[in-house]
């Protein structure tokens, strides 16, 4: 099944920030989104992963079928590397934690306190967090911020191993990850006019 | 949520986790009331059941914004409401959590404190009783709160002000259940009522503390 977006617009903070966005995802493809700060790529990500409603348009995915992955990791600092991962598998119901903690090299780091980690590292078990989804569709939300070149090749390779695996991955990212499945969507023209009213926001209430 | 379960509890016995807070509160409340209303034996009896209620609740509100503030903060929270567990089952497990690491110690430590207060023999059973029947509705009424505020800033204040009015029947009941069996009267009406106010709050507030923090994660 694909990820089919139709005529969506989004709204942050009650302001539209895009509006007539279409694409279609299909497994084994990635997407990545470009467009200056504050053009609605993180409202996009989020919309798309149910955490909040779209103003307009259709997303023609279950959220069942997506893993979202956001600008904070989720990591208890004070739980160890493994207790971290572990915790997630067991939340979405899937076993084994030792191919992600290989996938993003963090075996040497396995019995460390989350709070020793430094921010890279951190990055590394917070996408280390989406192997264990067991889910097909990834959305990912600057994911190589404070990656070295060593650990963006790391999870480059992550990725393309998910895609020749059937599954596919939006991502907002500024940097060319060189995967040679990912198509870019500039979403400079589907900016929303800001005085554009949000249709049945607050203001309708307090009219 | 058997995972939730245990790695909430394992953090509340780690470092920071703020496990035992509640409780040393409580014996400092007990142990200040002494003090402040004078030894006399007589007096402290009569007051007893109300001083152990409204202290337990006190040290109850300590924790309450940490039951969602920090999975907020370093967004648990939004991989949480993506994940496959539906997110009533995470704010009821939350507030399991919550009673399991302050409700239950409370609860248990009461009696210990009540003979501080010079809790008349019969009182013992029925102040164990009453907290034990009180203490989860303190903790889901509590978690529905925590959820109402989860993504303000310094929303502890704020939150205490929301919750202190919803706990009242609580410790109406609760406290007057401790204090007609301190003395020897019958307590079968507020033990229901009691039994009524926590199996209502656990009933339908994971649905209201879900909705609200869906609204807040937007």
């Amino acid at each position: 099944m694909d990820l089919t977006v139709t005529d969506l617009a989004i709204a942050r903070g009650g302001i539209p920030v895009l509006a007539h966005v279409s694409f279609a995802l299909r497994p084994g493809r990635a997407l990545v989104l470009r467009g200056p700060n504050g053009i609605g790529k993180t409202t996009l990500l989020r919309t798309i992963a149910g955490l909040q409603p779209p103003l307009a348009g259709k997303i023609g995915l279950p959220a069942e079928d997506i893993a979202y992955a956001g600008h904070a990791d989720g990591i208890k600092a004070t739980l160890s590397v493994t207790e971290n991962l572990r915790f997630w598998a067991r939340i979405f119901g899937t076993g084994d934690i030792a191919p992600a903690l290989a996938a993003m090299d963090l075996e040497g780091l396995a019995l460390r306190a989350a709070h020793s980690l430094s921010a890279g590292q951190k990055r590394r078990l917070g996408l280390a967090r989406l192997l264990v989804t067991g889910r097909r569709f990834w959305l990912l939300d600057e994911p190589t911020v404070s990656l070295d070149a060593a650990s963006v090749a790391l999870f480059a390779t992550a990725v393309r191993a998910h895609l020749a695996g059937g599954g596919a991955a939006l991502m907002a990212t500024h940097i060319d990850l060189g995967i040679e499945e990912a198509e870019v969507l500039d979403l400079t023209p589907f900016r929303a006019s800001p005085t554009a009213p949000a249709p049945g926001g607050f203001e309708e209430a307090f009219a | 949520m058997i995972a939730l379960l245990s790695r909430d509890i394992a953090l509340a016995f780690r470092a920071g986790g703020g496990f035992g807070l509640s409780l040393a509160f409580f014996l400092i409340v007990t142990v200040l009331v002494p003090f402040g209303v004078g030894p006399e034996g007589g007096m402290l009896a009569r007051i007893a059941p109300g001083v152990l209620w409204v202290g337990a609740l006190l040290a109850c509100l300590l924790s309450l914004d940490r039951i969602f503030a920090l999975d907020h903060e370093d967004g648990t929270l939004d991989l949480l409401a993506t994940a496959p567990i539906p997110l009533e089952t995470v704010t009821a497990t939350k507030a399991l959590v919550h009673w399991l690491t302050t409700g239950l110690p409370l609860t248990l430590a009461a009696p210990v404190l009540g003979i501080l207060l010079n809790l008349p023999a019969k009182g013992f059973f029925w102040l164990t009783l009453s907290l034990a029947l009180g203490t989860p509705a303190l903790s889901m009424i509590g978690a529905f709160g925590a959820a109402l505020t989860v993504g303000l800033k310094r929303g502890g204040l704020l939150l205490s002000l929301l919750v202190l009015p919803l706990y009242i029947p609580t410790l109406i009941f609760g406290a007057e259940c401790a204090r007609r069996g301190a003395e020897g009267l019958a307590t079968s009406t507020p033990v229901l009522m009691l039994l009524g106010i926590t199996l209502g709050s656990v009933a339908l507030l994971p649905f209201a503390a879900a909705a609200a923090i869906r609204v807040n994660l937007r």
